[in-house]
């Protein structure tokens, strides 16, 4: 019996062998699989179980971070910034998952970076998660500025560094407040339902999330496409003065704003905002294909890869049937009809003028660091898209800054500082509006801060709108912006202004080159030509 | 001599154990709160004070007897509290309680049984017991279905699974049969022509056992169980008749069973197809044992620490499952250092057989051995899906009061055959030693050897 007792034995080390093999192959070979499986939740339940890193703005102020919570998942979220970070930081919930940066940098605030586990294997017997800490490069004190430019507005503004990408302003209202919704119990269900239905979608991040028409903020695209394709340049050519833009199979001629006659070459044409002229640029001058092509070369109809998630596209139509005549082309060259664009679009579109006809990746992340204040990762500037060659790109800024010192968007002068921009006023139905300006100041040559911003369904349909309206929250945010750059002593001193006088056409256009040559303080330029903007005169 | 020897390293081994569980609970509680536990002091004193108990019963009623397997039982059995503990706090009391009432019966066991032949005079008695304890559950009244096994009787408030005891009773009924009918069994003479089995009439307890097997698996719904007897019974005719065909036979009979079932039974069925494919049903059918790989794929190497992981995600963790929990929180580490302490344990029990001297005696520490050792490979198997899940407890381990209970007493009745063996060996040498010595002295002997 001895002999089958110990094949007993040998058989049982066999069982047992295949018991190792299975468990070395489900908790190190197969592991990574498994852990990996999208219905696998135990990493999400541990991203919840144990504090994340925190969400810090551009100078230092706590936009998030994991207080204890006293129920299953040991902590929560807490945003001491409340409704002003809230489009940025987005919320972070068991139940309805995470939107914004609280989204978008999971991994690093959970620690699940390459990077930080390697110093967590270090820490393999002290229990110490070393989670990431984000590090925006959005002010709090420019952020508070425009939500307080902006006030009890509907409107969205967008701020970025031309040179960068970064994102320095970026509000919504209305915004929300994610304190509400980092809970991880029903009631934050039901808030979440509320503010589901509430008609103003305070829960959009409208400002990258929602497409408005860009009116005339659009001729901006239009322009620089012109002279991309070399079929404009700023002396021709010279549209005829002229009320209205012929459209085919109807009476309804695209009229311009009060029925105003303009005309002339492009400085003057973009300084008034010449709808006739434009949508002849649009639809005779430079044609449709070439239309879409440029304005896909500017971001439209692909989806920004800002590093929040869920970017809206901006949409630029990609056909016009030859039936339905000029009219849709015509309409889209001065930002009316299908076009749609996001605010954020739109502040990209400017600077990309103001960079040398590059559009950066627009960005909300400086750097992340570890629990030991070690930055892990620096973000690195981008260029997405170059739809100016650098001649041209020139050419624009001039044409932006005539607009800014002598046309529509004369609100948005800093003293001190060059600036260039455009307004922009969609129609929404016969007699309301999106009031709109987008633009960029800087000291001369050297623009630091592009912006745009919309407010929203604002009553009557002129083309001042945008600059009565929009324009001085623009100007407030940028002003914010370089004060406090100045205030770093990141403008240098003695910064100069251009040596030509804005707003009027190079003498060797269009390839004339950056001014190089000292010139007076921007200060000194008194706006003598600029009408006074709150009379509503034909010619704003 | 070897006395003192073996209970001195089973004292200072059951101290060592009772250190580990302590600080398993101690790591469980600062994982969970991060803080150390208030009760710690009680808890070491209880641990250590019932593993002691246990270990001065040995030293009292069974002094020679194997010194691995009582701290090997107390460890598991410690670190499985510590886990259900941790996943279930109010199931914690109740599981000490059963542990309690465990070591009880363990110390009873000893001191009710002095020689383990005694019990091979009860073997009608023990498969009568056995019967009828299986088939307790499917009595009206007091039977109870609990997700889908009839195991379970419910006497006022004690639930118990009879089952558990039955494994102990036919392990001895079926040793004591082979052993009177082992001369036989082991004389192939049919057919006529060639002859490769014992007379048809023998084999009637063969079939007994097929049928007991069979009527779990059907009537009772409990897979598991049924491949136990079956397997033990097998194991036990192979060991005793020395003739393998009978593995081979049973085998035969098994899948022809299994096939059988297959066909006839849905929930076998899902067995098969979940074991097969769990992916196809995740949220459903295949949803346990998927939980518990992911479970297991999260533990890595070295575990998520007691208290740090997720098991409160896999269904019946404190039970079927548990071994999972173990991966989960104690890693591979943690998991492997479990099995390997079940191996020690068959070890231990094996080399008691193959030491034992009456034939009796080595069939029940195998049988009792075997049962250990398939119990625990079979729920394991299940839970890291080498075998279709089939539900049993993984031994000491896992929650569940019959089951600790009568591996309690399985283990006293392991211990008292190592007893049995280690003192009928030290008489014989106490007999060689006093002859020697009359021979050196030229005296008449003292006494003859028996």
């Amino acid at each position: 019996m001895n002999r089958q007792i110990r094949r007993l034995g040998v058989a049982v080390l066999v069982l047992f062998t295949a018991l190792f093999a299975q468990v070395n192959y489900l908790q190190v070979f197969h592991a990574k699989a498994l852990t990996d499986d999208p219905r696998n939740t135990r990493r999400i339940i541990q991203t919840f179980s144990r504090p994340r890193g925190t969400i810090v703005s551009a100078d230092g102020t706590v936009l998030a971070r994991s207080k204890p919570s006293g129920d299953e998942f040991k902590y929560r979220r807490e945003y001491p910034e409340k409704n002003l970070f809230g489009f940025v930081t987005g919320y972070f919930n068991f139940n309805f998952g995470a939107t914004g940066v609280e989204s978008s940098y999971n991994e690093e605030l959970a620690g699940d970076v390459p990077a930080l586990r390697l110093s967590r294997l270090r820490d393999l017997f002290v229990n110490e998660v070393n989670v990431g800490n984000v590090r925006l490069t959005i002010r709090k004190d420019v952020q508070q500025v425009a939500a307080a430019a902006l006030g009890a507005n509907k409107g969205s503004v967008v701020a970025l560094d031309p040179r960068t990408g970064a994102v320095l302003a970026f509000w919504s209202n209305p915004s929300y407040d994610p304190n509400l919704l980092s809970s991880n119990d029903s009631a934050a269900g039901q808030r979440k339902l509320l503010l589901d239905k509430s008609p103003d979608h305070p829960l959009l991040p409208k400002m990258y999330r929602e497409v408005f028409p860009p009116g005339s903020t659009f001729k901006v695209v239009t322009s620089s496409v012109g002279l991309q394709t070399g079929k404009v340049t700023p002396a021709a050519p010279v549209y005829p003065q002229g009320t209205s833009f012929n459209i085919d199979f109807t009476n309804r001629d695209l009229a311009n704003f009060g029925g105003e006659r303009c005309g002339g070459a492009l400085f003057e044409i973009l300084r008034v905002s010449c709808n006739s002229a434009f949508a002849a640029m649009g639809s005779q001058t430079i044609g449709p294909p070439l239309m879409v092509q440029g304005a896909e070369s500017f971001g439209f109809n692909s989806k920004p890869p800002i590093d929040l998630p869920a970017a809206a596209s901006s949409r630029f139509p990609t056909s016009f049937p030859a039936n339905q005549g000029n009219g849709p082309i015509a309409r889209a060259s001065i930002g009316q009809g299908d076009v749609v664009a996001t605010p954020l679009q739109m502040a990209m579109v400017a600077a990309a003028v103001a960079n040398k006809g590059q559009m950066m990746v627009p960005h909300v992340l400086d750097r992340i660091t570890d629990k030991n204040g070690k930055v892990i990762r620096t973000y690195q500037p981008k260029v997405w898209k170059t739809p100016l060659a650098p001649p041209n790109a020139e050419t624009m800024r001039q044409a932006m800054l005539g607009v800014a010192a002598s046309g529509t968007a004369t609100r948005l002068q800093i003293p001190g500082y060059e600036v260039g921009g455009k307004t922009g006023t969609a129609q929404i139905g016969s007699d309301r509006s999106h009031a709109w300006i987008i633009g960029f100041a800087g000291p001369p040559g050297d623009a630091r801060v592009a912006v745009a911003v919309i407010i929203e369904n604002q009553p009557g349909a002129s083309e001042f709108t945008g600059g009565r309206i929009a324009a001085p929250v623009g100007q407030q945010v940028m002003a914010k912006v370089l004060q406090d750059m100045a205030a770093a002593g990141q403008l240098g001193t003695g910064s100069t202004p251009p040596g030509t006088t804005p707003g009027q056409p190079p003498t060797s256009a269009p390839a004339t080159p950056p001014p190089t040559t000292p010139s007076v303080p921007a200060t000194s330029q008194p706006p003598a030509t600029v009408t006074t903007p709150t009379t509503p005169t034909s010619r704003p | 001599m070897i006395e003192r020897v073996r209970r001195n390293a089973e004292l200072s081994m059951v101290v060592l154990g009772a250190l580990v569980v302590a600080a398993a609970y101690v790591l469980a509680s600062l994982g969970a709160t991060a803080s150390i536990p208030a009760n710690i002091g009680p808890f070491l004193v209880v641990v250590l004070g019932l593993l002691v108990a246990a270990h001065l019963a040995v030293r009292r009623l069974a002094p020679g007897a194997d010194g691995m397997l009582l701290p090997l039982a107390g460890l598991l059995n410690g670190i499985g509290y510590v886990f259900i503990a941790r996943l279930d706090r109010e199931l914690a009391g109740l599981q000490a309680t059963w542990t309690a009432i465990g070591i009880g019966a363990f110390i009873l066991t000893l001191v009710l049984v002095r020689r383990a032949r005694d019990l091979e005079r009860y073997r009608y008695t023990a498969l009568v017991a056995g019967v009828v304890l299986l088939m307790l559950p499917l009595v009206p009244g007091i039977g109870r279905e609990v997700k889908g096994a009839r195991i379970w009787v419910g006497l006022g408030p004690v639930n118990f699974q009879p089952g558990e005891f039955a494994k102990i009773t036919l392990a001895i009924f079926f040793a004591a049969y082979l052993v009177e009918r082992r001369e036989l069994l082991g004389m192939a003479t049919w057919p006529r022509f060639r002859p490769v089995l014992p007379e048809p009439r023998l084999l009637g307890p063969v079939v007994i056992a097929w049928g007991l097997a069979i009527v779990v698996m059907t009537a009772e719904k409990d897979l598991g169980s049924s491949l136990l007897f079956f397997a033990l019974f097998m194991v036990l005719l192979w060991v005793a008749t020395e003739r393998a065909v009978y593995l081979v036979a049973g085998a035969g009979l098994f899948s022809a069973a299994a096939v059988l079932a297959w066909r006839m039974f849905a929930h076998v069925q899902d067995r098969v197809t979940n074991w097969i494919d769990p992916w196809k049903d995740a949220n459903g059918k295949g949803y346990q044992i998927i939980q518990g790989w992911y479970a297991m794929a999260w533990g890595g190497v070295g575990g998520r620490g007691i208290g740090l992981g997720s098991p409160t995600r896999i269904p019946e963790a404190k039970n079927d499952f548990i071994f999972a929990a173990i991966g989960e929180e104690l890693g591979l580490l943690g998991a492997t250092a479990v099995l390997i302490a079940f191996l020690l344990m068959v070890g231990a029990g094996l080399r008691i057989a193959v030491r034992a001297e009456s034939a009796f005696d080595k069939l029940l520490a195998t049988g009792l051995t075997a049962l250990l050792a398939f119990q625990t490979f079979i729920i394991v198997a299940g839970v890291i899906r080498l075998l279709p899940l089939t539900g049993v407890t993984l031994p000491f381990v896992s929650y569940g009061g019959s089951s600790l209970v009568a591996n309690y007493v399985l283990l006293a009745l392991l211990l008292r055959i190592s007893d049995e063996t280690s003192r009928r060996e030290r008489d014989r040498e106490r007999l060689r030693n006093e002859a020697a010595a009359a021979l050196d002295q030229d005296l008449p002997l003292a006494g003859s050897p028996a």
